[in-house]
């Protein structure tokens, strides 16, 4: 009972951050038709930008004020950098983002180190808040999660309930129909890039000093975000959600099961002496997301929410 | 700050090699992560032996000759690590330096071997600080190997022997990083428990990826779940760091007994929840009886390089024997200076360390040693540090195990 607990906490706590980062890398996707390879770059950076900012004042400023510098770098990729390649095509903007994910992870190691940082819980959450079973659980676990359904309400309100929203949407699927109605089209797309990648940058502040603040951060998150994408359908915010929550239980759950493939597959004769039979479910956390991509892939090709082939 | 740390290495690397312009120096070359997840275990010990290679060029050098510690990254690839090695040989290297990552360190063995059959007369050396698995000086010994650091079953002896002597430990977990190493230490906290301490019960013995966990919670859960008294665990670098972490927001207060506990940041993710609940086996810390010269160079170190503290004396005692050698033999070639390290001995920081001829592994004092609060010196920028348990010192002669070395010598 109690690994189910904590499995379920832990799960949808690193389902939250997952979704955090994925909702913006899916926008970003279904305005221009191209995966952001740089997308967790962006992560990095907030954690990064946080930590610079709380040696100079404190956690609570820097939780507004580094998203904000994210957002306002990748407005500024989209402007000068990515506008000018659109007009190349697909190729040119996927090769333009896979080359800024590099020139990211080279600045952040000239300017912060090649070793981890010491990015610290803010001291007022800095306490274990309830204990379950024996274990305490810190209370700025809670705060992640909260901050995350914040951003979860505020995003789908956004999108749904207002008429930037009404605009954004329309300007996705048929950006020449809002065009001709007046609105700036480039505008609004410099808009939901610089937005996608802040809330990348909030991912990397709240999640920076939860799992740990070093130049490998973006390549280590890069490929999961990706999964997280593909998995819930390309475009699709809820497909997003759905599949970042999947992932996050599947792998906080994994880690705690002891089965070996052999005690599952024991029935098929599979020896739990052999080499396969030896496996331990939780010995195969990391690669249970990749698993899950290439079984959506074949088997639903849009993935669980979108409408468009990969 | 970090910049500044970046400019003294700089100044350090530099240095030397100004001072090696006007005498003929030895390179060597340190291949090990210095980027990435692990550098937090690679860049203190390039420094160490850098500033090993300083003191040992202001004081005359290598029989005249200056030591010169280039630095490689590996990235803790075996793969990336021979691609370096031979970038490194062929820059001149002729011995090469190593220690985080026993995969690694068994590719370089396999690669020395082969390059020292091809190139007689170009021989290489390969000096082992750090990569552990016992294999390297028992059935996979090579003349061309020295280790300068206790292996896996000889650190496990130290940790089972303190776990024996514990009557209020009755059940173990064992976590380890899964790849040889942390296969060696589960097999020998198994079978030395089992012969020291039949009554105890081993409730888990779990491997996690290599370098990939970022979150250590869950295994930490299962780890309460489990009732165990105490935690066996042969991790290293970040996986240290993250693992005492993790226990320490569970509020977990269980002895964890460790090779590696020393690891840089470990101490300060558990603050005074460290105080004798981690433990960690090692060739010495900064707090133990040591010469006034000793002291000094632990001081140098912490001011040259604030991040860190001073922690592998190992590194120090390998250039200590390496310059002894080469003295003895007359000689700064690598055959000579290999056949000369065989039975040298010399007086490191911490007692007496004897190069053993049959299987070159380091006989050396161990210590049991866990975190205390007054010290002389803290830990990662803490006033904590590592104090000297209770019969906490083993000679090096206990911490001695047999060899089933059948070494090939050169002709």
């Amino acid at each position: 009972m109690e690994t189910v607990v904590f499995a379920v906490l832990n799960g949808v706590i690193y389902g939250l951050l997952l979704f955090m980062l994925s909702s913006g890398l899916t926008l970003i996707f279904s305005m221009m038709g191209v995966l952001n390879f740089a997308h967790a770059s962006f992560y990095m950076l907030g954690a990064y930008f946080a930590y610079t900012l709380m040696e100079g004042s404190n956690f609570w400023i820097a939780l507004f004020i580094a998203p904000v510098l994210v957002g306002l770098a990748g407005m500024v990729v989209e402007r000068y950098g990515l506008r000018k390649v659109h007009a190349r095509g697909h190729v040119a903007e996927l090769l333009f983002t896979f080359g800024l994910a590099y020139l990211i992870d080279e600045v952040v190691k000239i300017f912060w180190g090649r070793t981890a940082v010491n990015y610290k819980v803010p001291e007022l959450l800095d306490f274990p808040l309830f204990t379950l079973y024996g274990a305490q659980y810190p209370a700025y676990r809670i705060f992640i999660l909260l901050v995350a359904i914040l951003m979860l309400v505020a995003l789908w309100y956004l999108l749904r309930r207002t008429r930037a929203g009404l605009i954004i949407q329309a300007a996705l699927t048929h950006p020449h129909m809002v065009g001709h109605l007046g609105h700036n089209v480039p505008m609004i797309f410099m808009m939901v890039f610089g937005a996608g990648c802040a809330l990348a940058g909030l991912a990397g502040v709240i999640g920076g000093n939860y799992f740990i603040t070093d130049p490998a951060m973006a390549v280590q998150m890069g490929p999961i975000v990706f999964v997280v994408v593909v998995v819930g359908g390309l475009g699709s915010l809820e497909g997003a959600f759905i599949a970042a929550m999947i992932i996050g239980l599947l792998q906080t759950s994994a880690v705690s099961i002891n089965a070996s493939l052999a005690d599952i597959f024991g029935f098929l004769g599979l020896a739990g002496t052999s080499e396969v039979g030896g496996i331990t479910i939780a010995s195969m956390a990391p690669m249970l997301p990749f698993l899950l991509l290439v079984v959506v892939l074949m088997v639903r090709p849009t993935g669980l929410m979108g409408d468009r082939e990969v | 700050m970090r910049s500044t740390r970046t400019a003294v290495l700089a100044a350090a690397v530099s240095a030397i090699a100004v001072t090696a312009a006007h005498a003929d120096t030895i390179k060597m070359a340190f291949i090990d992560p210095l980027s990435g997840a692990m550098a937090s275990s690679g860049e203190p010990a390039l420094q160490s032996f850098m500033l090993a290679a300083e003191h040992i060029n202001a004081n005359g050098g290598v029989n005249g000759d200056d030591i010169e510690i280039v630095g490689y990254d590996n990235k803790v690839s075996p793969k990336e690590s021979l691609v370096q090695l031979q970038k490194a040989i062929d820059s001149g290297a002729r011995y090469i330096i190593q220690g985080n990552g026993s995969s690694v360190a068994s590719a370089i063995i396999e690669a020395v071997n082969k390059h020292n059959a091809r190139n007689p007369g170009e021989e290489v050396i390969f000096f082992n600080y750090a990569a552990v698995t016992p294999a390297f000086t028992n059935e996979a010994c090579s003349f061309w190997h020295f280790r300068f650091d206790a292996h896996t079953d000889m650190k496990m002896n130290a940790i089972t022997d303190w776990v024996a002597k514990r009557d209020d430990i009755k059940k173990v977990y064992i976590i380890g990083q899964d790849y040889v190493h942390g296969e060696a230490v589960a097999a020998a906290a198994v079978s030395q428990l089992k012969e020291k301490r039949p009554d105890i019960e081993i409730v888990g013995n779990e491997l996690h990826p290599l370098a990939k966990v970022k979150d250590f919670t869950p295994y930490v859960q299962k780890i309460i779940s489990s009732g165990a008294d105490a935690v066996i665990t042969g991790n290293w670098g970040q996986d240290m760091t993250l693992l005492v972490k993790a226990a320490a927001d569970a509020g977990q207060k269980i002895p964890y007994l460790t090779f590696y506990g020393g690891s840089n940041g470990a101490v300060a993710a558990l603050g005074e929840g460290a105080v004798d609940t981690l433990y960690q086996v090692s060739e010495g810390v900064t707090n133990l009886e040591a010469s006034d010269e000793q002291y000094a160079m632990i001081e140098e170190y912490k001011e040259r390089f604030p991040q860190y503290d001073y922690y592998y004396d190992r590194a120090f005692t390998t250039l200590q024997m390496f310059d002894a050698a080469a003295e003895k033999a007359g000689s700064v070639e690598p055959i000579a200076v290999a056949n000369a390290m065989e039975g040298l001995e010399v007086d490191a920081a911490y007692g007496p360390a004897t190069m053993r001829a049959e299987d070159h592994q380091l006989q050396q004092n161990l210590f049991v040693t866990t975190v205390a609060k007054d010290v002389k010196y803290g830990v990662d920028n803490t006033d904590l540090g590592w104090r000297l348990v209770d019969g906490g010192k083993i000679s090096a002669e206990a911490a001695s195990t047999p060899t089933t070395c059948q070494m090939e010598r050169p002709e």
